[in-house]
């Protein structure tokens, strides 16, 4: 399996049949292919129940998911406007949001929208994360040039505070505590000594941990 | 007194740096034929409040594409190279805003609110500027209602009256931006007589809607 699958297939696992979960673009996006049946869909542009990927004639415009990705409705599914989509996550009706991370700190604290000096908007990141009863990030454990994404302060402007539950990497994954990052998986063939080598925070090492599948 | 009107007449109303709010997201739910006419007509110097500026050519995008827009409020920008460009080169000035509150701003504007607070952006760029209010132990952000002088409006189907119903994800800002404008102004793939949409099935009551134009479809 590829590392972006592996990542999706992990995260999905925190789902559970009954949940409404929303998806984030990219490898957040893939969460879907691996969810347990009875898992429902929420797309911030005001639906619940989205469906696999539509064509040809199944394409219908007005189902249109967040990312501008036509789909089909799964039965049961519900319409709504965005005041009320965001009520929905801000009121803690999602089980779980999977975004991606460009970097999450010690504290939880998340940046995902933009790097320095980036303009071009959060879209309903900084929403999703505030009231979402699971706050999944699904990355890469670093960045293209090697270096952390996991790290003592983000540098990077925020999407929101002490907001993330679970980091879900190709090769761990960790979970934000009070106490601090507790490493609770790692990937098959790898040690705890070469994940704490890749981030910046002390891990604390869950002492059941265990092996992610490759 | 019917509200429908022409597609040209009602955009006749709109005059250069007009406020307007329009819905739709990634151009699904957009009134393209009030925009096509927004284009046709040249209007100049509006203020667009969007959850977006879509894609070049697609809906919102085309107004931007003809460079009628000075000031855009949305929630992203990120799919619209050409906004981008324009905001880089000054022509262009752009606020962000978290989606929700966005939508929360056109709500309690829409819904005779003096503000509405949320945990959205605390600690973030977006607190910048704003008041802050501890309620039960947690911060909120004070935000304030955002109102406009026109509203573009996309439905599926209108009655003649002007009440209003939706097609799933098309539905997103629309009956929000019609209840927060001066004036609405509402596109509807079908108009129907009076009577036939269900009121329960009513998501913008007519008493909102000012004019009414026909959609003008692809096929003829």
């Amino acid at each position: 399996m590829d590392i972006r699958n592996r990542i999706a297939k992990r995260a999905a696992e925190y789902f559970k049949a009954g949940d409404v979960v929303n998806l984030g673009v990219g490898i957040p996006g893939m969460c879907s292919d691996y969810a347990v049946p009875g898992v429902m869909f929420h797309t911030e542009n005001g639906f619940i129940g989205v469906g696999p990927a539509a064509t040809g004639l199944q394409k219908v415009e007005s189902f249109s998911n967040a990312s501008s990705t036509e789909f089909v409705p799964v039965s049961g599914s519900c319409a709504f406007d965005s005041a009320e989509s965001f009520a929905i996550v801000r009121s803690g009706r999602l089980a779980a949001t999977v975004l991606g991370g460009l970097q999450v700190a010690e504290n939880g604290d998340l940046a995902n929208w933009t790097r320095p000096g980036g303009k071009f908007g959060m879209g309903g990141a900084m929403d999703l994360v505030n009231g979402t009863r699971n706050v999944i990030v699904a990355m890469e454990l670093c960045a293209k040039n090697g270096s952390p994404k996991i790290v003592k302060e983000c540098s990077y402007p925020l999407t929101g505070k002490h907001c993330v539950n679970h980091i879900v990497t190709e090769q761990c994954v960790i979970d934000v505590t009070p106490q601090g990052l507790v490493l609770l998986e790692v990937l098959e063939g790898l040690s705890p000594a070469e994940i704490q080598r890749q981030v910046e925070p002390l891990l604390i090492v869950s002492n059941s941990i265990k092996t992610m599948e490759r | 007194m019917s509200k429908s009107t022409t597609i040209q007449e009602a955009v006749d109303r709109i005059p250069d740096g007009a406020v307007l709010m329009i819905g739709g997201f990634m151009g699904c739910g957009s009134p393209n034929s009030l925009i096509d006419e927004l284009v046709r007509q040249d209007k100049k110097d509006l203020t667009v409040i969007a959850n977006d500026t879509a894609r070049p050519g697609v809906g919102i995008g085309k107004l931007i594409s003809a460079k009628l827009v000075k000031k855009v409020i949305a929630s992203h920008i990120g799919t619209n190279p050409e906004t981008q460009a324009q905001m880089i080169a000054g022509s262009l000035e752009v606020d962000l805003v978290p989606q929700g509150t966005l939508a929360e701003r056109v709500r309690a504007a829409g819904f005779g609110l003096g503000a509405v607070v949320t945990p959205t952006g605390v600690g973030t760029v977006v607190e910048d500027g704003k008041r802050t209010i501890d309620i039960g132990g947690r911060t909120f952000l004070v935000e304030l209602p955002i109102s406009a002088d026109f509203a573009l409006v996309n439905a599926k189907r209108a009655d003649y009256r002007g009440n209003l119903s939706y097609a799933f994800t098309a539905r997103n800002f629309n009956p929000l931006i019609a209840m927060a404008a001066a004036v609405v102004i509402a596109e509807a793939e079908d108009i129907v007589p009076v009577g036939s949409i269900e009121p329960d099935s009513v998501i913008t009551p007519h008493v909102v809607v000012d004019y009414l134009v026909a959609k003008e479809k692809d096929n003829g």
